[in-house]
């Protein structure tokens, strides 16, 4: 390989990217636009879920249980119901997630041996929410029984035992337990994904097609100098566009970066390479801009957003689908940079993802200038 | 010494065959010409000889080298122009030139003394901050060939260069090729104007895939069975109408402005021959008389003795 020419390449390639401002103002604009959209749109969060209430026994008792609901932050009351019939409509219509009824009887019972029915009336059709919705309102419920239970022995002059158990969980890493902590690390490694591909898939197929390949062909330039040179531009522009969302997530999203920068920036780096080459080798491969764009799109777009456990948690899904995720170099850039932001991790923790990421590299890269051929067909 | 040689040179492309069995061979410092018509498979050969495109049947030689397994070797000796304009229209003269320059590893003085040179044969100098892409067509081929010249190769290799350029640029065009016959530099270039083949010093023409003749202007001529001759008239198409009937289809006849022009076979004297014919017609014509073939007459004859009709 030589590095004057290979240099060549790269200054040439340069000029290209500078002098179509349309192109390089996607470049920049579309990672920051993704960051905002998915950034913003993209919340596992439940809390504040809207309940609406039908309180039929209309005592401090049971008021005071729906005071317990929409104190607590995860429930607001979104309206008070009175009747079947208004709740399945507020439920149909999705104007609250669960309904609260309260018997015109509870005050009575509560005192009674059966206890005091309370019914929970919820929104199955989002099962991960419900289930999340009728933990809290069980807690809710709980701890509400708890302190009647208290008071009614208060009033009866008998001391209850006290707790058995002493449960002291503490949260690591995400202590706040949001989820935009969770996401933004990973989205930043999904928009990089596609972005790379994205810039360098038009690069090789462009010159087939405008006619300057075959001129190129008739000189002494080798396939390696070519694929290397053309990276270069494309790489210095992700790099810009990693650090547009590392800013974007450090002031918008305010997600504490607890990791080394330099090992995130660095890791960055590797993974660009491999991103970048990908987007090249469907140029090499396809000959056609039309087509190379397309086969960026679908082949990192819909893996890195669904494979990467960007979102969708690997472990949760069957066995050959989870083996199929170990293809996608996006999943490592996930956990990687999950781990920098979110654990502090540095490369004695990483290092399996990180070596991964080098080998995706050194495997694209060697498949490209392979796969260019340096003649006309 | 020989700068090119072609053995049995074939391409095929699924059923077409494009080139078909080509024997020629190119002396150093000679300029060679491949005439032929759109189509005949002047692109193909011209990129067989410089390697940009394998055969699928013989072999061909630049310098002596195998094109097909020393390719590499080549590429550092050649310079080729493809029919299609190869540069970059989004970057300046200078910036395309530069570039070439470094893929072949010019430096240093001979560099900065390569460049001027080129920029000043070529007319590009003034300008030289201007991107290509706004050029105009003869400046581009011009553009195009500063480009494979700028590591002074030894053998040059221009597929139709003069293709869609005005008359005047042509002329220059010329003039520079001519210029670097003098530095023993061997050029092969395709065309499918017969009159520019006149300039060559050898030529050779392809038709349909397959090499019809070669040898120099003056021998081809030479070797044109028949004679050429012309009658002015006021009506050159029904003139050429009763030509064509008189005449029989081995004699191909033309119009040219206000003259019938046919390439008259068999016996006889052939300016009598077109006299007796127009004789008997309703439009005055002019007296016939034999003239100097041109290399236009030489293609169409050729094709005609080989299709039996006339185009």
């Amino acid at each position: 390989m030589n590095l004057r020419r290979t240099w060549a390449v790269a200054r040439k390639e340069t000029l290209h990217v500078a002098r179509d401002p349309r192109s390089l103002a996607l470049a920049i604009a579309l990672p920051v636009l993704m960051m905002l959209l998915y950034g913003y749109a993209l919340r596992l969060d439940v809390d504040d879920v809207p309940l609406a209430v039908w309180d039929r026994s209309g005592t401090p008792q049971s008021r005071e249980l729906v005071a317990r609901f929409s104190g607590s932050r995860y429930f607001r009351v979104g309206g008070i119901r009175g009747g079947y019939r208004e709740i399945e409509q507020s439920i149909a219509r999705g104007d609250v997630l669960a309904a609260l009824v309260i018997p015109d009887d509870f005050t009575a019972k509560l005192a009674g041996a059966g206890g005091a029915p309370v019914q929970l009336l919820l929104d199955g059709s989002d099962s991960n929410t419900a289930t999340v919705v009728l933990g809290y309102a069980e807690i809710v419920t709980q701890r509400y029984s708890g302190d009647v239970r208290l008071r009614m022995a208060a009033a009866a002059g008998v001391a209850l035992p006290r707790e058995p158990l002493a449960f002291r969980p503490r949260v690591w890493f995400n202590e706040e337990m949001t989820s935009r902590n969770f996401i933004i690390p990973g989205l930043i490694a999904v928009i990089m994904m596609v972005i790379s591909a994205m810039l360098t898939s038009l690069t090789v197929a462009k010159e087939w097609e405008q006619g300057t390949m075959e001129p190129l062909i008739a000189t002494p330039l080798q396939p390696s100098e070519l694929v290397i040179g053309k990276l270069v531009p494309y790489f210095a522009l992700g790099m810009l566009d990693v650090l547009l969302c590392v800013a974007a997530g450090e002031l918008l999203f305010q997600v504490p970066l607890r990791g080394s920068g330099a090992l995130l920036f660095g890791m960055a780096a590797v993974f660009l390479v491999g991103a970048l080459t990908l987007g090249m080798l469907f140029s090499i491969v396809a000959k056609s801009q039309m087509l190379a764009t397309q086969m960026a799109m679908v082949m990192t777009f819909v893996p890195g957003f669904l494979l990467s456990g960007f979102v969708f948690p690997i472990w949760s899904m069957p066995v050959p689908v989870q083996a199929a995720t170990r293809l996608i170099p996006a999943r490592y850039f996930v956990s990687l940079l999950r781990g920098i932001y979110l654990k502090g991790a540095g490369l004695s923790v990483l290092a399996g993802e990180a070596s991964l990421l080098v080998l995706f590299g050194v495997v694209v890269v060697g498949l490209s200038i392979r796969k260019f051929r340096k003649k006309l067909e | 010494m020989e700068t090119i040689r072609a053995v049995d040179l074939s391409r095929r492309f699924g059923e077409t065959v494009a080139v078909d069995r080509l024997n020629l061979s190119v002396e150093e410092g000679e300029l060679f010409g491949l005439v032929g018509s759109d189509g005949a498979g002047k692109t193909t050969t011209m990129r067989l000889l410089s390697g940009v495109l394998d055969p699928t049947g013989g072999e061909a030689f630049v310098l002596g080298r195998p094109v097909r397994s020393e390719a590499a070797a080549i590429h550092r000796e050649i310079g080729y122009m493809s029919q299609r304009f190869g540069l970059y229209a989004d970057l300046t003269v200078q910036e395309n030139i530069d570039f070439y320059a470094d893929l072949y590893g010019v430096s240093g003085k001979a560099r900065t003394e390569r460049v001027a040179e080129l920029l000043a044969f070529s007319g590009l100098a003034p300008f030289r901050d201007r991107p290509a892409g706004n050029l105009s067509g003869g400046m581009k081929q011009k553009l195009g060939l500063s480009c494979a010249l700028i590591h002074t190769p030894r053998v040059l290799l221009l597929d139709e260069p003069t293709n869609g350029v005005d008359p005047v640029s042509r002329r220059d065009f010329w003039r520079i090729l001519y210029r670097l016959l003098r530095e023993k530099v061997t050029i092969f270039v395709s065309t499918a104007y017969l009159d520019e083949a006149e300039r060559f010093r050898r030529l050779a023409f392809l038709h349909e895939g397959r090499l019809l003749a070669m040898g120099t202007p003056d021998a081809l001529k030479a070797a044109l069975p028949g004679v050429v001759v012309e009658a002015l008239s006021d009506a050159p198409r029904q003139a050429a109408v009763r030509l064509r009937g008189a005449l029989g289809e081995s004699s191909p006849v033309g119009i040219l402005a206000d003259r019938v022009r046919a390439l008259v076979r068999g016996p006889g004297d052939a300016a009598d021959r077109v006299n007796a014919a127009l004789s008997g017609a309703t439009f005055p014509c002019g007296e016939a008389r034999v003239v100097e073939p041109t290399l236009e007459d030489v293609f169409v004859g050729m094709l005609s003795a080989r299709d039996g009709t006339a185009p």
